[in-house]
């Protein structure tokens, strides 16, 4: 009996042990990468040119950064980025909160209907060319609000905020309703607060959306100006892409250059999210089983 | 009878032969109701407006794919062609090199992405370290807090001749020269399906782990004591437990198997892949986008939904009747 139990011990562990080094190899794989990436961007463009290093670069050098941050290109692509990102949250949170909390009353007139407008949106759709049709009748293409008005409304953001609302005790509604106030002035004065938590998640989720968001600009805005920092990669890497395949054998200058700017485009365009994810990561959870509860 | 009148709003009203109220009497009640209720009402029909707008009129908007829209038409005086666009399609070469490169890609993804995370989940979940647990869920859900654009960019400086990728192979002794296989149509299938994976997997754990989390510790602490080894543990108890949100995922990952991923293909594909990198979304893109033909890509776009909605409910038909009927939709 003895032995037996000792062999099972000695199984565990050898899983165990498997287990940790297959899961540490995992994660090196992802880390190793990202880390090559950082040290390439803060590299010269001697040693991006030679090549041949992974974890520590032989040659630093602030000339990508600097290249990038001289461009006035990318003042602007952040600052449309951030204000895209803000001003599209906070107006997405609150407008699927607003209908969100009417539909969780359940006495509401036509209450069926509009739940079943919700659902078949949430399975069909117009597609990219209607879509677009569309967006050009109303006049958005090339204006900065195709980044909010499209964005505002997601019937999946309403069902989880409607099924936030209606765990809600009614008392503390009925009280409200008795010392005289109004649907309005309880779902912003009392409910907002309430359920902070769950609007948190759902601003978590759109704001990576939009800040990674690059389809929008992609099909709807051929206006420099208006162009966020994801765009402004993206055209980076094309350029670079295109030259590289010109460049077989040719100038390795040029395409260093490019690539060296790439690399630093690329860590500024994901610093914001890399600063964000340690304090946002406890709502990973909370927003996913808020989801499945749907499901 | 008696039932019927006390559950309608009033209650106090006469209920018609059918059992139902006259119809004129049931509009009066709606508007009493609406205008005492008018308040909740302004918050959900700016929520109506929007749907009737962005999302019912694009659906409208579908009814192009049979007409003949050319730029100088609306939607309205478009000229009707009936199925004419469809049948276009049926002998669209490249269309159909879309459709093969769509689900090579997507069979890929299925039979090794969908695999991953399970196996992830379950390693990490087994983990007894508290500490070491947090830290690969925190690594590992990462990546897919990238934009494919950014994670394009990283995968063109790992593979260029001079990045990490050929550094490591030629370190290892795997190839002699360095080249950079983004420009091999031959591999990029692979190389969709694997960032994919490299991405996405680590955040595709995180709702079989929270799955996991329910099962009752009980059934492990019997399964110790009848002697039985973690693998078979795994295997008789995680897994199990977890067979309707596999299946679920399963029915999901299905119906999506025409659909691809338009960021990363619009990222990755350049004019040396295009053969094996044009997928349906980017042709419908290239088509509707690049060359302006809004009625043909639409009625691309349109059969491929179709297609899925079809998969959808034959994957599901499916299922259930693995799962003893349940069905999981």
């Amino acid at each position: 009996m003895n032995g037996k139990v000792a062999k099972e011990d000695l199984d565990s562990r050898i899983f165990d042990t498997l287990n940790m080094i297959l899961l540490i190899i995992c994660t090196i794989v992802i880390l190793v990468p990202l880390w090559n990436v950082i040290i390439s961007s803060f590299s010269s463009g001697k040693a991006l040119a030679e090549g041949g290093f992974i974890f520590w670069s032989p040659e630093f050098s602030l000339e990508n950064y600097r290249a990038v941050f001289n461009d006035q290109g990318i003042w602007q692509a952040f600052f449309i980025s951030v204000s895209k990102t803000t001003i599209g949250v906070v107006t997405h949170v609150f407008f699927c909160a607003m209908v969100g909390y009417g539909l969780s009353k359940k006495y509401i007139r036509g209450r069926k209907l509009y739940v079943a407008m919700g659902v078949i949106t949430m399975f069909f759709s117009g597609g990219m060319i209607p879509t677009y049709l569309l967006i050009k009748s109303l006049g958005l293409l090339n204006s900065f609000w195709v980044y909010i008005i499209p964005a505002l409304f997601s019937f999946y953001d309403v069902v989880i905020l409607m099924n936030f609302f209606r765990n809600v005790p009614d008392s503390l509604e009925e009280s409200a309703k008795i010392d005289g106030a109004g649907d309005w002035h309880i779902f912003l004065k009392i409910f907002i607060p309430l359920s902070m938590p769950a609007m948190a998640t759902i601003a978590l989720f759109n704001g990576v959306g939009q800040w990674n968001d690059f389809m929008t600009t992609k099909l709807y805005i051929t206006d420099q100006s208006l162009y966020p920092l994801q765009m402004m990669l993206y055209e980076i890497i094309v350029q670079s892409q295109t030259q590289s395949m010109q460049n077989v054998g040719g100038s390795a200058v040029i395409e260093t250059t490019t690539k060296g700017v790439q690399l630093a485009t690329i860590v500024i365009t994901t610093l914001p999210i890399v600063l964000i994810y340690p304090i946002v990561q406890r709502y990973f959870i909370s927003g996913m089983m808020l989801g499945a509860v749907k499901e | 009878m008696d039932k019927l009148a006390v559950e309608t709003s009033t209650g106090k009203h006469t209920v018609g032969p059918n059992g139902k109220k006259p119809i004129g009497q049931r509009i009066k009640e709606f508007i009493v109701d609406y205008r005492r209720q008018w308040e909740i009402q302004s918050m959900i029909i700016p929520g109506i407006i929007f749907m009737i707008i962005f999302c019912y009129i694009p659906i409208y908007g579908l009814t192009i794919a049979f007409k003949n829209y050319t730029v100088i038409d609306t939607l309205a005086t478009a000229p009707w062609v009936g199925l004419d666009n469809f049948r276009i399609i049926l002998s669209d070469k490249y269309f159909w090199d879309a459709v093969v490169n769509t689900l090579g890609i997507s069979f890929l993804k299925l039979g090794i992405g969908f695999v991953i995370p399970i196996i992830l989940a379950i390693m990490i979940y087994e983990l007894n370290s508290g500490r070491f647990k947090k830290f690969v869920q925190t690594v590992s859900y990462l990546p897919h807090f990238l934009s494919w654009i950014v994670l394009g960019g990283m995968l063109i400086t790992w593979f260029s001749t001079t990045g990490l990728f050929n550094q490591l192979l030629l370190s290892l002794g795997v190839i002699s020269q360095p080249q950079n296989i983004l420009l091999d149509a031959g591999k990029y299938w692979w190389i969709a399906t694997l960032s994919d994976i490299w991405k996405e997997a680590g955040w595709g754990t995180i709702l079989y782990l929270a799955i996991m989390a329910k099962i009752d510790p009980t059934y492990y602490e019997a399964a110790k004591i009848d002697g039985a080894s973690r693998l078979r543990q795994i295997w008789n108890i995680t897994l199990p437990n977890m067979r309707s949100i596999i299946s679920l995922n399963l029915i999901l990952t299905v119906s999506g198997l025409l659909g691809s991923n338009l960021d990363q293909t619009l990222v990755l594909m350049n004019s040396q892949n295009r053969d094996k990198a044009e997928v349906i979304n980017s042709y419908v893109y290239r088509m509707g986008m690049s060359q302006g033909d809004f009625s043909y890509a639409t009625a691309v776009g349109l059969g491929v939904s179709i297609i899925s909605v079809i998969l959808l409910v034959t994957a599901n038909k499916i299922t259930s009747k693995l799962n003893d009927n349940q069905s999981v939709l």
